[in-house]
């Protein structure tokens, strides 16, 4: 059994990676820094403490004092110039001028400065004695999965995918063919169906580290969880991996060099990153481009991650995404196969 | 790759020897099944090659080295051979394959730590490790320490001794001379000399090489008349005579210099060698110079 090609191809694929330091730090901790930054940059904390400022006047300081006493409101006297400037650049969302009428300087398509607009007015009205008629109780909820770090962990697993299927697969195709080994390797008896299989299984073995790794931090770190099933899951990502695999396939196909594969990559890669919603939602670009988009398959991936992570959607309600990302899989793959020179 | 009609026995190590570029590993390529030929027939082992199951039937009773593979760097050199054992149904095992090219002590080394000797001796161990009955070889020993050289020498003539057949290419005279029983020496595509070490350089007329320069650099005349000179020929520092018996040459030449009042700056005899046949065959000395 251990003798078996396919188990020694398989086993020398993993065994080049992982002492590759480089290629474990691009696999694993390249998507853990990522959500790490990205997630502390974007928690959802709320708008949080919003800067007014009053300007000098008479009676500004009891203006300031009485803005200052709201939660919502941070208050200060400011000087005319330095007023003007942090207005500019967003420092202060509005300025409190006295008088009679009261002023309140803000720009209008800000939605802080809106915000600040009610809220100032607010806390003012009421300062002068404005009662309100009806009685009023907050009740706050906290949506699950509706933090940008929930939204992230998915794509950056299905960016992983990606970027292991290809880089993985890609770069080691093409150096042995480089290195002439694949040439070699075709003076032996193996089969060229073993060795490509060796890539697959050594993908799928990776694949569990991958995920378990990406999707146990999000857990620890940032409490991020998943609300469908761990085995949809699971499919999910072996399908992911197994049509990137093959799409790794196809772009080493022919390519002689490392440099001239890796502008290939590049080629098939960034469009996806940027497209396919991995760390925004692909429903901000125009609605013709959708369609387009959709048919990615980082896209239909992400979307396939996301639905079960995030909302728990069951398997079969997302036949359509992944029979998207199957079809690349399976395309890629017969066409590498057809393609794939082998010395 | 012109008219070659090529017959290589069982049991013998034949040496396809020639400079750069005279297309042997084009003709090793094309017999290992790794090149299609442009046209006429290739057997080996009585096996024409074909696609699929035939082929790796055949594969599973040869060995072979490839003149530019890199092994994979990261592997140990048991790893590599594990993996190329894993190939074929009946094989050495890697303690056994070890044992045959000496690299028992480098068991657990990665590939990448080899020295250039060492890397090679493992390529010859990948290509030994399936018992081949034939065992291609590319440039075995180019650019290699003679030390390094002369131990694959030695895995060559063990594996030979134990009744396998080899083909390999080359362009060091010496090696064809030391390991092959018969040698095609190569030139432009063509092959323009087939026979064993010894009767190609008896086809020379004589068997031994006077070399000689004088010190204001000319030739002088009346070379050819000398006793025993069967040829003559100027190189760029130093003129070589093809000479069948040297005890009456030299004498000969040396009186020959002395009555033109000329001082030798240079004499040295040799006997003769392939590369005498190649210079003898195309006027070109074998390696690039």
């Amino acid at each position: 059994m251990n003798n078996h090609p396919l188990v020694q191809l398989t086993l020398a694929r993993m065994r080049e990676f992982y002492r590759e330091p480089e290629a474990i730090f691009w696999v694993f901790g390249f998507p853990i820094v990522l959500a790490f930054a990205l997630g502390l940059a974007f928690r959802n904390s709320g708008p949080g403490e919003l800067k007014v400022g009053v300007a000098a006047g008479p009676g500004d300081s009891a203006l300031a004092a009485t803005l200052d006493a709201t939660p919502q409101l941070g208050a200060a006297v400011l000087d005319n110039a330095t007023a003007r400037v942090r207005l500019r650049t967003g420092r202060i969302a509005l300025l409190v001028v006295p008088g009679d009428p009261l002023v309140y300087r803000y720009d209008s398509t800000r939605t802080e400065s809106r915000l600040a607009r009610l809220e100032v007015d607010d806390a003012l009205q009421r300062a002068r004695g404005r009662t309100d008629p009806a009685t009023v109780r907050d009740e706050r909820v906290v949506e699950a999965g509706s933090r940008y770090i929930d939204f992230l962990i998915p794509g950056l697993l299905g960016m992983n995918l990606l970027g292991s299927g290809i880089w993985g697969v890609g770069f080691s195709v093409v150096q042995a063919r480089q290195k002439k080994l694949l040439k070699r390797f075709m003076a032996t008896p193996m089969r060229r169906s073993h060795y490509l299989l060796g890539f697959i299984l050594s993908r799928l073995l990776f694949l569990f580290v991958e995920v378990v790794a990406l999707v146990g931090f999000g857990r620890l770190m940032f409490g991020v969880g998943v609300h469908g099933s761990v085995l949809g899951l699971a499919a999910i990502t072996i399908l992911g991996a197994l049509a990137f695999a093959g799409l790794g396939l196809l772009v080493a196909s022919r390519a002689r060099t490392i440099e001239g594969v890796s502008g290939l990559m590049n080629l098939v890669m960034l469009p996806m990153w940027i497209l396919s919603g991995t760390f925004f939602s692909y429903a901000r670009f125009p609605d013709a481009m959708i369609p387009f988009v959709k048919a990615l398959p980082l896209t239909a991936l992400n979307d396939a991650l996301r639905a079960v992570m995030i909302d728990g959607t069951a398997l079969t309600a997302l036949a359509a995404p992944l029979a998207v990302v199957a079809a690349w899989g399976a395309v890629s793959f017969v066409i590498a196969l057809k393609i794939f020179r082998w010395r | 790759m012109a008219g070659l009609d090529l017959t290589i026995a069982a049991g013998e190590c034949f040496g396809l020897l020639g400079p750069n570029g005279a297309g042997k590993t084009t003709t090793i390529e094309i017999l290992e099944g790794l090149t299609p030929p442009d046209g006429g027939a290739v057997e080996v082992l009585g096996t024409a090659w074909r696609e699929g199951a035939e082929g790796r039937a055949l594969r599973e009773r040869l060995g072979i080295q490839l003149q530019e593979t890199q092994l994979a760097d990261k592997l140990t050199v048991a790893e590599t051979l594990q993996l190329f054992r894993s190939f074929y149904r009946r094989s050495h095992t890697v303690d056994e394959v070890l044992a045959l090219v000496e690299l028992e002590e480098k068991r657990g080394a990665r590939v990448s730590t080899l020295s250039g000797g060492q890397k090679q001796r493992l390529s010859v161990a990948c290509a030994l490790v399936s018992r081949p009955e034939l065992l291609f070889l590319d440039e075995p020993t180019t650019g290699l320490d003679p030390q390094s050289r002369r131990q694959l020498w030695e895995i060559i003539r063990r594996f030979k001794d134990a009744g396998g057949t080899v083909l390999l290419t080359t362009h060091y005279m010496e090696e064809a001379e030391r390991l092959c029983d018969r040698v095609a020496i190569m030139d432009h595509g063509k092959v323009i000399a087939l026979g064993s070490p010894d009767e190609l350089i008896a086809s020379l007329g004589a068997d031994q090489i006077v070399e000689f320069a004088l010190a204001d650099g000319t030739t002088p005349a009346g070379l050819d008349a000398l006793p025993g000179v069967k040829r003559v020929r100027p190189g760029p520092d130093r003129i070589a005579l093809t000479v069948a018996q040297v005890h009456r040459a030299v004498p000969a030449l040396l009186g020959l210099v002395e009555r033109q009042g000329a001082e030798l700056s240079l004499l040295a005899t040799h006997h003769a060698t392939l590369e005498d046949v190649f210079v003898a065959l195309t006027g070109r000395q074998l390696r690039d110079e």
